[in-house]
């Protein structure tokens, strides 16, 4: 999907890596509790990682997945179940999680990566689909039940989770490591081969990149990154449900990134900020949610194909250039 | 001098005696209700905001505000997911200072609901959803199980399909937790009163069209076909039927867990005939009758089902125990007063809640009339036997619940 | 009675006759979505919903005008056909040089939206529509008991089904319409309004829809659901058939139905994955489809 949003100023490879935006974010996560309710901060949090994960693979690499809602949920019940069933302490727990999504990546990313637009959209979903129904008979996910009561348990063993305050500044160091992490990724020789692979894939592959490879890396450290945010989740709410496989969800991330700007490092994150508060504050207003967000879904697509922070980048940048 | 010190005597005693003139008012702290519901897909006609208008009417009759007691009550959709329904209770408990939750459909929600309401130490008045674990193996000291669950559906239709020479039963099984329970008990039941099982099958959620695992059915020969689902699995199956001709043909159809508002939906020439278990009817003496009719006003002419005459009764009888305590008190202490006092209320009647949570009542095994045996609008059903409330629900020793001694 | 695999011949032969009635309904949405593809190179993901909205027209011409069923297959494809027009022109034409990608989610965005107001104002339980008078009843095959409205969904849906194929691959419209696709400056300059052809074709595809779903009232539930329900699964019968091809969705629509209803004889809890299992078998084989025109 070549959007050419990734095109501006703070996202070519020339320009030195800012930390003022961490700054902002640093603030923003210390100072967010005393204002907001700490549990749908967290909630925000694992969807912003979501978000942010997911646009490594669409915005950076150009690759439209409509399955990755398969890596969130996985990692959701890999976690719920070690925590609970193994009782695995919360970043063992966390851990285990999260290298299922990056196994599970890893084999989807093999079998899909040959296919390419809408193709790999639709096998996606399939594979997706499938991830769906396995979690829906597997004994162990409790079907349409879910895995309750997931104990939080005490960090390295010590410190007690089960303050909702305690469990958010877990959240939050993990959250602003990750996104430190994802902003190197994309600063990196490895970025930017992605992006070249997102603009023109043959002229890489003419310049000697094995464009499979990089795509395959691009997909499995989404998938993980994806499974991090979803194994966390379940510790956050203590519970898996089958909420989180279904393809639904792999269209809302769709939406968060897209209202936030493909292609840019943030906008995910604002999305997904957006759409969580959305559903959260509109909550009484039933159906008319789902209407909402298929009118931003339609107004993106027609108007605003930059997203929020897209858009806000060009006016930044049209000022600068007077 | 006498004199005055006895007529003084005297107007102590008159003013003593005209005080009681007043109804004791209520010291305690305002209470918040917030209904946890299905407000809009599958379970929202049998729950939904009809249970709202439940619990207000209760509230009414109660007599709540006359006594001093300050009341709220608010809604809340769970979408029928386990994670909105558990972060709605955790933001109900932790910021908007809700002491109760009532209703909650759909068996996963009000696990989670169950699990949180205990961590938070308040009160969950459970009505609309089926698990019988919730009395059972996940019995907590905040939780009262109202209007039905599994067990008793099971029993009830089970055993009295038996009797009627119903000895051969093929399960339509929802394939999950809550379809399995369902024909786990049923067929726990068929068997003891000696019948057998000839088969099953599983079917996935929200299937459209059941017209194949009808025809196993009918391939079965069983005498009876169990509908271990609910909502519109339910219909959706009794549909196929009628169009299948299946009980044209001798095969009865038990609906495990049906409510008028199916009935309604599906239509007396599709439903005719269908024998269940339900927790309560309408049409059963002037009180429920006048309720009926005052909550239909408020509801766009739709009537009560057992689900919303279980949040009137649990909000009722809530109201009665913290009258009683007058004083604040936490989740675990109002729930033992609640079980510690009988219940009566105008809609469901006299009943009493046990130690392990298990509101219980009367239950009624029900057929769905023929189009011409209805007289008037939501005549629906011919009311087969009355099941006793010692009867009706799970022997206490047998649920496994920890609070059993 | 013979025995296959344990199950009796009379029990296969019931199921295979149910798989065959469930793969009409495949093969019709499949099909218009397969004609939009095709001709327009749009994912449509809001087939399933239009496939709602035509079931739910018929409902109010029921309910609201007293019009019956046999007027509804008439009418509601038209109504449905011109909403699907309006989409076209008001949407989908300003994306046509832009990514498909965009359209597939332009049509996730529209398929959210009439799901949502429908679901508003409707409620998700589904409300009844009666079987027409003159389809009650059935015969007995013998092996089951066909009742007559299933033959009728047969009957008509392989008349739509093959109706089309023919128009499109024999006839002269038809033909414009595939040398549009392939090179529309070409068509243009011969003087088709290669831009009308578009919306019209849009607005058909969507009418095919609109039939199933009036196909499908009676024996579903007409409900704002019904389209997200069965979308998905008409996506994957598009892809195996392959996306262009119109017999390859037809033939696989039926197809699928079979392999579904074998399934739920055998192994019934799996009977909703198969279809994404030999979607993904497929894919991973021939990545076009089986009738594939190439990636």
């Amino acid at each position: 999907m070549s959007a050419h949003a990734g095109t501006t100023a703070s996202s070519s490879a020339a320009a030195p890596l800012s930390w003022k935006p961490f700054a902002v974010l640093a603030i923003f996560l210390i100072v967010g509790p005393s204002v907001i309710y700490p549990v749908f901060l967290m909630k925000a949090l694992c969807f912003a990682l979501f978000a942010c994960a997911f646009n490594i693979l669409l915005g950076f690499t150009g690759l439209l997945s409509f399955g990755h809602a398969a890596f969130l949920g996985m990692a959701s019940y890999g976690s719920a179940h070690a925590a609970k069933v193994w009782g695995f302490t919360p970043e063992l727990a966390i851990l285990f999680g999260t290298v299922i999504a990056m196994a599970l990546g890893l084999v989807i990313g093999m079998l899909t990566i040959r296919s390419r637009g809408i193709y790999f959209a639709n096998i996606t979903l399939a594979f997706a689909q499938m991830v769906f129904f396995f979690c829906l008979q597997a004994k162990f996910t409790g079907g349409e039940d879910g895995i309750q009561s997931v104990a939080r348990g005490r960090l390295f063993g010590l410190i007690s989770l089960q303050s909702d305050m305690v469990m958010y500044a877990f959240v939050a160091v993990i959250f602003f490591l990750s996104f430190l992490l994802i902003y190197r990724i994309i600063h990196s020789p490895f970025g930017q081969v992605l992006r070249a692979v997102r603009e023109n894939e043959a002229r890489a592959t003419s310049l000697g990149y094995k464009v499979e490879h990089y795509k395959l890396a691009a997909f499995v450290l989404s998938a993980t990154l994806v499974g991090l945010a979803g194994a966390v989740k379940a510790l956050v709410f203590q519970l898996a449900s089958l909420t989180d496989v279904s393809w639904q969800m792999s269209g809302e991330v769709v939406l968060m990134t897209l209202l936030g700007g493909v292609g840019t490092i943030f906008g995910p994150a604002i999305g997904a900020l957006v759409i969580v508060s959305m559903e959260n504050y509109l909550a009484e207003l039933g159906s008319w949610v789902t209407v909402i967000q298929g009118v931003i879904f339609v107004l993106c697509v027609m108007f605003f194909r930059r997203g929020i922070v897209g858009t806000l980048m060009d006016l930044w940048a049209k000022r600068n250039a007077h | 001098m006498k004199k005055l010190y006895q007529s003084m005597l005297a107007g102590a005693f008159l003013a003593v005696a005209a005080v009681p003139a007043y109804a004791q008012q209520y010291s305690g702290p305002p209470l918040k209700l917030g209904v946890l519901s299905d407000m809009s897909g599958l379970y929202a006609d049998l729950s939904g905001p009809g249970s709202v208008i439940a619990a207000k009417l209760a509230i009414e009759d109660f007599g709540a505000a006359a006594k001093g007691m300050k009341v709220e009550v608010i809604g809340g959709d769970h979408q029928n997911k386990a994670d909105v329904g558990a972060s709605i209770a955790r933001q109900w408990y932790d910021q908007d200072g809700v002491d109760v939750i009532l209703d909650v459909p759909n068996s996963a929600v009000a696990l989670a609901v169950n699990d949180i309401t205990k961590e938070k130490n308040k009160i969950f008045l459970n009505s609309g959803a089926a698990s019988s674990d919730l009395t059972g193996s996940k019995c907590t000291p905040n939780t009262i199980h109202w209007a039905y669950d599994t067990w008793m559906l099971a029993n009830g239709t089970g055993k009295a399909l038996v009797k009627q020479g119903g000895d051969s039963w093929f399960f339509l099984t929802a394939d999950y937790a809550f379809g399995y329970a369902l024909e786990r008990d049923t067929a726990a039941v068929v068997q003891k009163e000696g019948g057998k099982v000839a088969g099953s099958v599983r079917v996935p959620l929200n299937t459209q069209d059941f017209s194949s695992f009808l025809l196993q059915a009918q391939a079965s020969k069983a005498k009876v076909i169990g509908l271990a689902n609910a909502g519109g699995d339910t219909t959706n199956s009794i549909k196929g039927a009628a169009e299948f001709g299946i009980t044209k043909a001798g095969q009865k159809l038990a609906g495990l867990l049906v409510d008028i508002n199916d009935v309604h939906a599906l239509g007396l020439p599709v439903a005719q005939g269908l024998t269940f278990t339900d927790g309560w009817y309408w049409d059963t003496n002037d009180d429920t009758r006048k309720f009926a009719e005052r909550f239909s006003k408020l509801n766009n002419g739709k009537y009560p089902g057992k689900i919303h005459a279980g949040v009137y009764s649990s909000v009722y009888h809530y109201l009665k125990a913290v009258y009683a305590i007058n004083a604040k008190a936490d989740g675990a202490t109002v729930v033992k007063k609640m079980k510690e006092m009988p219940t009566e209320d105008s809609v469901m009647g006299k009943g009493t809640v046990r130690v392990d949570g298990r509101h219980t009542h009367p239950v009624f095994l029900v057929e769905v009339k023929k189009p011409e045996e209805s007289k008037k609008p939501w005549d629906y059903y011919k009311i087969l036997t009355t099941i006793p409330a010692d009867e009706a629900f799970r022997p206490l020793k047998d649920g496994g619940c920890s609070l059993v001694n | 009675m013979i025995e296959i695999f344990g199950i009796s011949s009379q029990a296969l032969f019931g199921q295979l006759l149910i798989g065959l009635i469930n793969g009409a309904f495949y093969a019709m949405l499949s099909l218009g979505l397969a004609v939009i593809f095709g001709m327009l190179n749009i994912i449509n993901f809001c087939h399933g919903a239009l496939y709602m909205i035509g079931a739910f027209v018929a409902w109010m011409l029921l309910n609201w005008l007293g019009i019956g069923y046999w007027w509804a297959l008439l009418i509601s494809p038209i109504i449905t056909g011109a909403l699907g027009v309006v989409i076209e022109r008001l949407f989908l034409q300003r994306l046509r040089d832009l990514d498909h990608l965009y359209g597939l989610l332009l049509t996730f965005g529209l398929a959210l939206i009439l799901e949502g107001v429908f679901r508003q104002n409707f409620g998700a339980s589904g409300l009844p529509y009666r079987i027409p008078p003159e389809l009650t009843g059935g015969t007995n095959l013998g092996f089951m008991f066909l009742p007559n409205y299933r033959a009728w969904v047969i009957v008509l849906s392989l008349f739509v089904c093959l109706g089309t194929w023919f128009a499109i691959e024999y006839t002269r419209l038809g033909s414009y319409l595939r040398a549009a696709t392939e090179n529309p400056a070409l068509v243009q300059a011969f003087g088709v309004n290669v831009s009308r052809m578009i919306t019209l074709t849009y607005g058909f595809g969507v009418a095919l829809a609109a039939i199933a779903g009036v196909l499908a009232a009676p024996i579903y539930q007409v409900s704002p659901l019904m389209g997200s329900n069965i979308i998905i699964v008409v996506f994957a019968v598009v892809v195996i058939g392959g996306m262009g091809s119109i017999l390859g969705s037809i033939v696989t629509g039926f197809g699928l139905g079979i392999a579904e209803g074998l399934t739920k004889v055998f192994y019934p809890e799996a009977s909703s994955t198969v279809i994404f299992v030999i979607m993904a078998i497929v894919l991973l084989i021939r990545p076009s489809g089986l009738f594939g025109k190439g990636a």
